[in-house]
This record gives C-alpha cells, structure tokens and sequence, in this order.
C-alpha cells in the first residue's frame, strides 16, 4: 500500500463520509459489514510463526495455517464458534473489569469523539462506545436475561463469522491508548475490551504478523528485531565508538555482566534504527557520564512487549525474562529505558505476574543515595525518574547551549501518562536541558493523542490508516510547529520514535523525533570530553 | 424507531395499569402484589449482579492514572487523579460519584479543513446528567415521608429546601421540574447528537421514557388531579408496605396505580439494564485501584505458572556465537576434538 497522497488525504478527513464531521450512515450498525481490502488491514500471522509460538511452553496458538483476509473463508476450526464463546465465558470469570465494562455502560457517547481512530476515519465502529459494543452484542446475546429474550431489540446479535470478521477489523484499529477511558464516567478502558477481543481471536488463529512475529523474535533471541547476542553486542558497540567519535568519551560497557550494580533494559528499537539510535547513545553519554556501575542483556535486550498486545499469557512469558536475567547476573535492580507499552507492562503487570521480586534490593540511586520508594517492590526504576533525581541533586553538569539547535515539544506517551502517571518527570529534565514549549492542553499530559500506530499496528500496508489516526498528534504538533518554531517532537517511547517520524514527515515536515535522553545527552558535560561544535548534538555528522 | 419503541412500551404500561386497576380486586395486585414482588427482583437481581461482579477477581492492577503519579520528592503528586493511598482512592471515587468529574472533564472537537482540529470544553452532558441525577434522588429521598411514620425532621427540612419557589399551591418542587427537565435534555441530546443517536439502543431511550412517565404521573397526583387521590390511603398502604401489614382502604385513584404500577417496572428492570452503572460506578477498577503498583505487589489469584524462554535455552542455540563475540557464558564450548 503506497503512502496516500497528503492532499487527498486532507481532503477525505474533513470531506469524506465521515461520522466525525456530520455524515450519518443510514443503516444500522449491525447491518453494515466489514470489507477487507489491502491497505485497511495488517498482515495476517505468517504460518511458521505462529506454529513456533505455539510450541512453546506455557502458550497455545492454534489453528496455524496460510489464509488472507481478503478471501471469504478464513479456514476457521469447525467449531470456531464454541471456542470464542467458551473463551468468552472464562474471560468473564477471570476478569471483573471486562464484566463491568460489559454491563456498565450507558452509551453517553463522551468516549465517542476522543478516539484518535475516530477523528482519523470517521469510522462509527471506531467510537470506542460502538467498538466495545461489537463484543458488547455477542455478550448480551449470550449471558445476559434481556439479550436472550429480547435480541436485537436489546442489542443483541448472534455471534456469526461477520462478527467475528469485525472484531479483526476494529480490534486491530485501536491502540489500547486508554484515552477515551479517562472520559468515561465509569472508567470503562477500551483497551481491556480490545485486549480481550484479541486473546478470542488468537484462539481461532486470527493475528497479525506485525506483533507475532516480534513476539516470536521476542522470545527466542530476546528481542524484538530478533538481533542474536554477538550482533546485539555489535549494534551497541558501534553506537560506542560513535560517542567516542563524537565527543571524545568512550562509554565503558559490559554484556550479561554478573556482579554489576544495575540492569539495564530499553526497547530493542534502540540499539538497531534511527532515531533510537541516538537515544541509546544518549544512555551510553549519561551512565558514563556519572560511572554507572551496569551492565546490558543479550537474553533480555528487549524492554517492550508485544505480548500486551496478544494475551496475558505471551505477555508473561516475554516479561519473565527481565526478572530471570536480573536473578541470574545478580544486580540490585533493574533501569528501565524510554518506552511506552514496556512501561505499561511494568508498572502494571509486571511484578504481579512474575513476582515476587525478593532477590533483589529496594533501587537505590547509586550516585545520590535517593531511595526510590515509588518502585520498593517490584524493583524496576524509570530512566526518567533516575535522571530527574540526578538533576534534581546536581549530579550533571549541563551546557544548554549545545541544544541550541533544537526547538522542543513534548509527546506524552499514552502508557506513561496514563497507566503510570509519569507526566512530570520528563518535563522536569526538559527544563534543565533544551528550549522547549508544551502543544494544546488537551492534546498532552494525561489527554495526550497516541501516535497512532501503537499495539503492532506500526507496519507499512496499513500507512492510511496510521497517518489519519495519527492526526490528532500531528495537528498539534503542527500548531507548535507554526506558532513557536518547535523543530523536534521529544518523548519517552521507542514505537513513539519510529512512528511520529513517519507521522511528522507526512503531516508536519521540518519536525524530527527524538527521545528525552538524547537532549539529555546533547547538553552533557563531562570530564574527559574532547567534543567540537556538534551542530546537531549526537545526530551530527562526523568523518 | 428505537425512541419510537420506548414510547410505546410505556403508554402499553400505563394502560395496562388504568384498566388493570379498575378492575375489582385488581388494587391488591397493584397496590400489593406488585410492589412486593418488584422489590424482590430489584433486590435479588441487584444483589445478584453484584455478587457476580466480585466474583471475577481483578487479575491486574488495571489503574488509569490522570494526572501525576506519586514519584520522587520533589514532583508533585496528583492525588487525587493517580491515588496512592485508600484514602486517596475514596476521595478519587467520592468526586467522581458525588460530582460526575470524568464528565466535567469532557471536550467536543471540531474538524476544519486544513485539516486542523480543535478541541473545546464542552459541559452540557455534565450538567444534564447533574440534574437528572440530582433530581431523581432528592425525589427519592423526598418519598421517605409517605413511608415513615412519624416523619423525620430531616424530610421536612429538605422538602422546604427543594420548594423554594412557589408558583400557587401547593409549593413546586425544584425536583420535579429538574427531573423532567433531565429526562427531556438527555433524550433530546440523545436525538440530536448525531454519534449519540447513532449509538442509542431502545435500552437507551425507554429508561429515559419511563422515568419521565413516573414524574409526569407524580406531579399530575400532586398538582393537578388530586381530587382524584386520597392522600390518607396512601401513606397508609406505604407504611403498610414497609411493616408487612398492607391496607388498600378506599378508592385511591387510577392516577396513583399507573404512578405506582411504572414504578414497580423501573425496579424489576433495573438489575438487568444499564441502570446498574449505579452499582458498577463503585467497583470499575481502573478507578477504584492504587497507582503503587510498583511498590505493592498486586496478587492475581489465577496467575499461571509461564516461564520464559530459559536461559540456559537461549545459550544452548547461541553459545559459539557469544563465545565469539567475548559474551560471558555459563557454559564453555565443549574442548574441540583433535583434528585426525
């Protein structure tokens, strides 16, 4: 799918048949089905991978088979429909959020207009309201007194394959962003319903390859990009000598280290593309920078987790490898790097699912004896929250005149800001470090627009539909953009890196991406450093 | 047709109460029969519901954090949007339930071309439902007089309160006027907000219908055919309702059986609807849950036993490689056997 041109999709979003701008459908929901065509759906699990993780312990992924959605029949088991059913049933009994979201809600439509999805497409099925409802119906139809009796007068329906067809279509058109949750008047999360929706579908072998596959990369040689230990060391090792070429100071780093203080972990995007790149310099700059004792993981060199967006299971057996290692090599604690579903993961799931932490020390900061209280158990501390405290104590030495070169703004990352409520720490070092200016109110902070193309859904074919639900986040860059110079959209997310780079380049050229702790990094000073005028900081050409 | 549908069902209720009730015998039905069984399956059926929600555990510490998490000292904690402490819970719940806050927080957004969106405060929902809300249990407390013997002072207080203006006699209540009027905006946003109408089911809108049935029906009794009704009979089958000796004296009135008979209706569909948003308010757990996940553990009872992928696995495939690349193994390469 080639990339929509910018005009037409400019014109399509305010002029298309849109419900967000005033079109209403004529028909019913329920009545108007799913087509699949290319370019509105992602890529469907490849085969092999789907078969590898199903022959893992501890997981199931059946029904591996070759099949596109394009086509009628989605070779589904015989009794696909017993098997999500049943599935649903236990989903009930295992989690009482998804109970209540399916009992609770009145249809006040306040989600209805928050979804970046919505305001993209126009879509009705991507009101979060209308996506909980496509399973919302099933469930009525199923367990609930006046479904039964009343059926679609209730709003109700059979569970048919078109349902099911749908399910794939809106499922894997949200991001699991929580933003229409924090509108609702009972906190219902969309994110749970299509968490749900699809842990049913994987039972009947419906995924997509852009999250299985890391998931199975994720699983064998520890990270997502499926980077084997030596070439791991390497990316690492080139992004070493850069630094020294840069500034004169080469980073002392250590792999699989037993006996070190700290583990480090950070999303694998990291070590291996721009502009991660040169975020997992900037962590190379500031460990140096102030002698950290750590050591980074070929076996966990992965901080994200697709798993979150598969099912609770693969989630758990992706993240149990971050403990495992930090058991083996003997650290204290663990670091964690900028990302933003891995944040989710930790802060959330993590020590619940495999916890206790007990053979690990409460996090304390080596260089400023500060006990991080907020992390005493589960023992995983924010790059974040580590380098505000350094600042806060003095600890760096900072010339901010070497970011004279960026104009910054700061993209909340939907995990962080609302499924942790790390919101003020990154702006904490912001200010210390670069010029930079907040977008609209009700764009950032715990209202933030997702990029986009969160949960696996940041893959080529489907660039329609990314740079229509990135919009929202693109709108407001744009009005910085304009209004105040801004040059470069920070955040804290590794998906966020990648994908608001394609988003600012369609949307608002001129507008780079970069992680918090490459401004950081830029505007280190330190001993030793032999570094010139570096015109664009780290991302400056040196031969 | 879905609005449509409600208005009906309700007439085809207030009907079946106006000749039903006329019917010799039949008040005990209504008056008696009714009402008991419509507070048995309102009770059981809330009752049940919410013994079915707490069933399911709460697997994950599910939190949404609206503000800034408890973190270092000097970061200012929002406690009330990302609580971390019970405490901080109840006050996070308290606002939201008493002042409807996710509500308040509410914007509308506009596309322009360009395409350029924009975002505004946008309050109305909040206020209508305020008022819808408010209204309706002022009037449910209000009704305690007809059940209580001897009144409270506490009802008095409040009925004079609710009645500040006074248009003839007997005093207004502001109540009323609120209930209806909530009943008219919600159901009229419901019509005219296009992605609202579009996402109403007839379960949306007959709530709506028939609670604003029950008022009209109550303030015709009180306002306008009181002639019809004897007030006397009525607290005395109300007390005798509460104390399991029901009277039904004297003629009541037809208008007082429909009032009573919709009444009955709105509880026994209560538990099965939507109205449980009442119930489910309290226990949604991305907001009635700590953000001190981190350091507390939260327990899933049902947490499988998954290991990762094991190391020992991971070195297996790669050992030459790390070997190699100078990586720290736990095991050596087996010695190389003599070249023959």
């Amino acid at each position: 799918m080639s990339v929509p041109k910018l005009e037409q999709l400019s014109q399509s979003v305010v002029q298309g048949p849109s419900l967000a701008t005033g079109a209403i459908p004529t028909r019913d929901w329920m009545d108007i089905p799913v087509k699949f065509k290319s370019g509105n759906y992602a890529y469907v699990a490849k085969k092999d991978k789907v078969e590898y993780l199903n022959s893992q312990s501890g997981l199931s992924f059946p029904n591996a088979r070759e099949w596109s959605p394009e086509e009628d029949d989605w070779k589904l088991p015989d009794d696909w429909k017993d098997i999500i059913l049943k599935g649903l049933a236990e989903r009930l009994e295992k989690f009482r959020s998804l109970k209540i979201f399916m009992d609770c809600c009145v249809r006040c439509g306040a989600c209805a207009d928050k979804c970046h999805f919505f305001l993209g497409t126009g879509d009705p099925k991507n009101m979060p309201v209308l996506r909980a409802e496509l399973l919302r119906s099933v469930y009525r139809n199923e367990f609930t007194l006046g479904g039964r009796i009343l059926g679609r007068m209730a709003g109700a329906r059979e569970m048919t394959v078109g349902v099911l067809k749908e399910w794939f279509m809106y499922s894997y058109q949200c991001t699991e962003c929580r933003r229409c949750s924090i509108f609702c008047p009972y906190g219902i999360d969309t994110a749970e319903v299509t968490m749900m929706i699809r842990e049913l579908l994987h039972l009947v072998g419906i995924g997509i390859n852009w999250v299985l596959e890391p998931v199975s990369n994720s699983n064998r040689t520890g990270n997502h990009m499926g980077l084997q230990p030596h070439t791991f060391k390497d990316n690492v090792e080139f992004l070493v000598e850069d630094v020294e070429s840069l500034t004169g100071v080469k980073p002392n780093i250590s792999f699989n280290r037993k006996g070190a203080e700290i583990l480090f972990i950070t999303p694998s995007a990291d070590v291996f593309a721009e502009p991660g790149l040169y975020t997992a310099m900037g962590y190379l700059l500031l460990f140096e920078a102030i002698g950290l004792d750590y050591t980074w993981s070929t076996y966990a060199s992965e901080g994200g987790n697709f798993g979150l967006f598969t099912n609770n299971e693969t989630m758990k057996k992706l993240n149990a490898k971050m403990y495992a290692e930090a058991e083996r090599l003997g650290v204290k604690y663990i670091l964690g790097g900028e990302c933003g579903h891995m944040w989710r993961v930790v802060h959330q799931y993590m020590e619940t699912m495999n916890g206790p932490a007990d053979f690990l020390e409460k996090p304390v900061s080596p260089i400023t004896g500060t006990v991080f209280e907020n992390a005493a158990s589960s023992k995983m501390v924010h790059i974040s929250e580590f380098t505000a405290d350094l600042i806060k104590h003095g600890k760096l030495k900072f010339d901010k005149s070497r970011n004279s070169h960026v104009k910054a703004t700061f993209h909340d990352s939907c995990n962080p800001a609302r499924a942790m409520g790390l919101i003020e720490e990154p702006r904490y070092i912001l200010d210390h470090v670069v010029d930079w200016v907040e977008m609209p109110e009700n764009t950032i902070r715990e209202q933030t627009f997702c990029c986009g193309s969160g949960t696996g859904l940041n893959t080529d074919e489907i660039m329609d539909l990314r740079m229509r639900a990135g919009l929202p986040r693109a709108n407001a860059v744009k009005y910085v953009h304009e209004k105040h110079g801004v040059n470069m959209l920070s955040c804290v997310c590794a998906i966020d890196r990648a994908t608001l780079t394609s988003l600012n380049d369609y949307w608002t050229p001129g507008v780079g991406v970069c992680g918090v702790t490459e401004l950081v990094a830029n505007a280190i000073v330190q001993e030793g450093e032999t570094r010139g005028e570096l015109e664009e900081g780290l991302r400056t050409m040196v031969f | 047709m879905k609005y449509a549908f409600s208005f009906l069902a309700v007439i085809a209720l207030i009907l079946i109460a106006w000749l039903g009730s006329q019917i010799p015998g039949m008040p005990y039905l209504f008056g008696i029969a009714l009402p008991y069984l419509a507070m048995m399956i309102f009770l059981g059926g809330f009752v049940y519901k919410v013994v079915q929600w707490g069933k399911s555990p709460v697997p994950f510490s599910i939190q949404t954090t609206c503000g800034q998490g408890k973190s270092l000292d000097f970061i200012k904690h929002n406690r009330l949007e990302a609580p971390d402490t019970t405490a901080e819970v109840a006050a996070r719940m308290f606002l939201e339930i008493v002042t409807f806050r996710s509500l308040f927080r509410n914007t509308k957004s506009e596309i322009y071309d360009g395409p350029k969106i924009t975002y505004e405060s946008s309050k109305w929902l909040w206020l209508f439902a305020l008022i819808f809300h408010y209204s309706f249990l002022l009037i449910v407390i209000r009704h305690m007089r007809l059940f209580l013997d001897p009144v409270p002072a506490w009802i008095g207080w409040l009925e004079f309160g609710d009645g500040l203006f006074q248009v003839g006699a007997p005093t207004w209540y502001m109540t009323d006027i609120g209930l209806l009027a909530g009943c008219v905006l919600l159901f009229g946003r419901r019509l005219i907000t296009r992605h609202v109408r579009f996402i109403s089911l007839v379960n949306d809108y007959f709530p709506l219908v028939l609670i604003f049935s029950i008022a009209a029906t109550g303030i015709l009794m009180r306002y306008f055919l009181r002639t019809d009704i004897d007030i006397v009979n009525i607290k005395q089958l109300a007390v005798g309702l509460v104390t399991f000796s029901p009277v039904i004296g004297t003629d009541i009135g037809a208008i007082f059986y429909i009032h009573l008979f919709l009444v009955c209706v709105l509880l026994a569909y209560f538990p099965f609807s939507k109205l449980m948003h009442f119930a489910g308010v309290f226990m949604s757990p991305t907001r009635n849950m700590k953000n001190n996940t981190r350091a507390v553990r939260h327990i899933n009872p049902w947490n499988p036993v998954i290991v990762p992928h094991s190391y020992s696995g991971y070195e297996d495939e790669f050992r030459e490689f790390m070997v190699d690349a100078g990586i720290p193994v736990e095991k050596e390469l087996p010695p190389k056997e003599d070249e023959e």
